[in-house]
């Protein structure tokens, strides 16, 4: 800072007078929160008023759609009631089942995809390119066409099913069924996010360099001892880096599931974002839902916090 | 993944275990491509192929689903059909063999317009807004940069759910419910914080020395801004832009809370599409192809910078 300063100084004294003035007019700490704070005012408008406007209301009654209706304030009642609420902590069982699934799954897919790619055969950067395609589709859109594919009678899903196992394609309804549905969702998550965790996995593959394994080979070490002493341990802080922002993102999951199930058959889908939907659009007690939101954010954002932490490890590597 | 005979270099996996992870990698991203390519498929067939059992490979194809998707019919009598003379194009033939005449245009095109306009009108303003304060954090000492910068990323991490309550209060105070520029604005503000992570990154990289040296020449710190950082940072600025694009373009958990119509998007409107009796799925299969192709397009330039997208730019490869 001191050092550009001088520079800066020093262009000023060799160059004309109007253009020093101009050097001088505005100064690098005036430019930096010229710079910074369209953001941050921007963030704060759509971002931060709200979320406070939202804390104000959690202690309410307020409903949306009564907007005449005198707000009474309620205190903590709305908090209370949502820790006492049987249907909310069914929801976030829910969560919890179709979170813990999907990251155990897509870590295991991922990560041996992110193993093989790395053994770099042929054409693997075009099949890489390939297998990363359903990560970048919009969620919902393909989430909507699932359900096509997953019709007991003529969806193709039933079909392939049948064809391997030989259960007849119509005694199976994957998005209808309590039983299946829970599994319905956890597959397209995990077809659509497999990709991205198999990404960060093969950055942290890479990252490992040679001589390591070359070291290894002198002393003799087993593949297998190689993989778990020096793969294993080196990819970790990627792996959970991947793990953590799947969570984050599986906790606040809504479109696709939204799209295909809508939270059904009963609630046995309903995550956590549709019962706060339900909650806040649906029966339109605002009050109650935005106490349930304060709960996610929080939540999200204490996970926010490790991420950013994790980041930081990764990032120093 | 035999090591113990030294004819290659020991980290180069053999030719066999080059071939095996080949193979199997093929067989995932194949197995992975066939609910895309379904959904491809599906927008050529007719109607009643389409639901046939077994899911039908070859088909007549037709333009039946791109037609429906586009128009909106009426059922008539033959005889009212046979009356009308000469169709006119390819869509009033089909639409007249299926005893139907066009009503008129259907919504996707509208729907689709205001895709593009709220997607390109957000990412121009998100990396607009995002380069600048890039360039504040990354050139010059902020008061609690650290905390700014987490700031900045925790307002993506919130779940839209919880963002669209308040949101929804405070854009029908403001009039700006189901209008364009009101979800131009909200989308900056989900990806501004990308664009600030992302951005930095790129910036960072850029030499100190290359403005240092065009500050001495007489550039003031905003030329050089302009002349000389902004090039060197075309290639980030489009990677972030795409980044942006396809998180517009994708969103559904906004766009169907807080629009109904004259700014709905296509992600909400396409599960809307209904034929008789159902859904029509070839218009849904060929809206959602549409839909798609863009996203393709954009993930094959993106690929080299995917990795350093979708982790706010930790990863860097």
């Amino acid at each position: 800072m001191a050092k550009e300063k001088t520079i800066a100084d020093r262009a000023a004294l060799a160059t004309p007078e109007p253009l020093a003035r101009r050097i001088r007019g505005l100064s690098d700490r005036s430019i930096a929160w010229l710079f910074i704070s369209p953001t941050i005012i921007l963030l704060l408008a759509i971002n931060i008023f709200p979320l406070i406007w939202m804390i104000k209301l959690s202690f309410t009654n307020y409903a949306a759609n009564r907007p005449n209706r005198v707000i009474k304030d309620i205190g903590l009642r709305n908090y209370e009631r949502i820790l006492n609420d049987p249907d909310i902590w069914f929801a976030m069982q829910v969560t919890a089942h179709f979170v813990i699934w999907t990251i155990v799954l897509q870590t295991i897919i991922g990560f041996s995809l992110a193993y093989l790619i790395n053994r770099k055969f042929r054409g693997h950067a075009f099949w890489t390119t390939l297998i990363l395609l359903p990560m970048m589709l919009s969620p919902a859109v393909v989430g909507n066409f699932w359900r096509f594919l997953y019709q007991p009678q003529i969806g193709l899903f039933n079909y392939i099913v049948s064809f391997f196992t030989g259960i007849p394609p119509s005694s199976f309804d994957m998005i209808g069924s309590v039983a299946l549905a829970p599994w319905a969702i956890i597959i397209v998550d995990t077809w659509m996010w497999t990709p991205y965790v198999m990404l960060i996995c093969l950055a942290g593959l890479r990252s490992i360099p040679d001589y390591i394994y070359e070291a290894a080979e002198v002393d003799r070490a087993s593949p297998w001892r190689q993989f778990w002493t020096i793969t294993l341990p080196m990819a970790l802080p990627f792996i959970m880096l991947a793990v953590l922002f799947r969570g984050i993102e599986n906790f606040k999951m809504f479109d696709m599931v939204n799209l295909l199930t809508g939270g059904g058959p009963g609630s046995t889908t309903e995550l956590a974002s549709i019962t706060l939907k339900r909650e806040a659009f649906e029966k339109w007690r605002t009050g109650y839902a935005s106490a349930f939101a304060i709960i996610l954010f929080v939540t999200v954002f204490g996970l926010a916090n490790i991420y950013v932490k994790a980041l930081n490890r990764v990032k120093q590597r | 993944m035999s090591g113990s005979t030294i004819s290659h270099s020991v980290v180069d996996p053999t030719p066999l275990a080059r071939r095996v992870a080949g193979t199997l990698v093929v067989i995932y991203a194949v197995v992975s491509m066939i609910p895309l390519l379904w959904i491809f498929v599906t927008g050529m067939k007719s109607p009643p192929d389409s639901i046939s059992y077994p899911p039908k490979i070859v088909f007549q194809p037709t333009a039946e689903g791109y037609c429906n998707l586009f128009t909106t019919r009426t059922r008539q009598t033959s005889e009212y059909v046979k009356s009308l003379g000469e169709p006119e194009g390819m869509c009033d033939e089909i639409t007249r063999a299926r005893n139907m005449v066009i009503a008129g245009k259907s919504n996707y095109w509208p729907r689709f317009v205001n895709s593009l306009i709220i997607a390109f009108g957000s990412t121009f303003c998100a990396v607009t807004l995002g380069t600048l304060a890039a360039y504040g954090f990354s050139r010059f000492k902020v008061p609690l940069a650290d905390d700014l910068l987490f700031f900045i990323l925790s307002t993506r991490m919130m779940p839209p759910i919880a963002v669209a309550i308040p949101i929804y209060l405070m854009y029908r105070e403001l009039g700006l419910s189901d209008t364009r520029l009101g979800m131009i604005l909200l989308y900056t503000a989900v990806n501004v914080s990308l664009a600030v992570w992302l951005l930095k990154g790129f910036i960072d990289e850029i030499p100190r020395e290359y403005e240092e040296a065009a500050m001495i020449d007489g550039y003031t710190r905003l030329q050089a801004f302009w002349k000389v950082v902004l090039p060197q940072a075309a290639t980030g600025i489009a990677a972030t832009a795409i980044f942006c694009l396809i998180f517009a373009w994708n969103e559904y958990a906004f766009a169907v809370l807080l629009t109904s119509g004259t700014a709905q998007t296509a992600p909400p409107f396409i599960p809307t599409i209904i034929g008789e009796g159902g859904m029509d799925w070839p218009a849904v299969g060929a809206g959602t192809t549409l839909f798609l192709i863009p996203i393709f397009v954009f993930t094959v330039l993106l690929r080299k910078h995917l990795l350093r997208g979708i982790t706010f730019g930790a990863v860097r490869k």
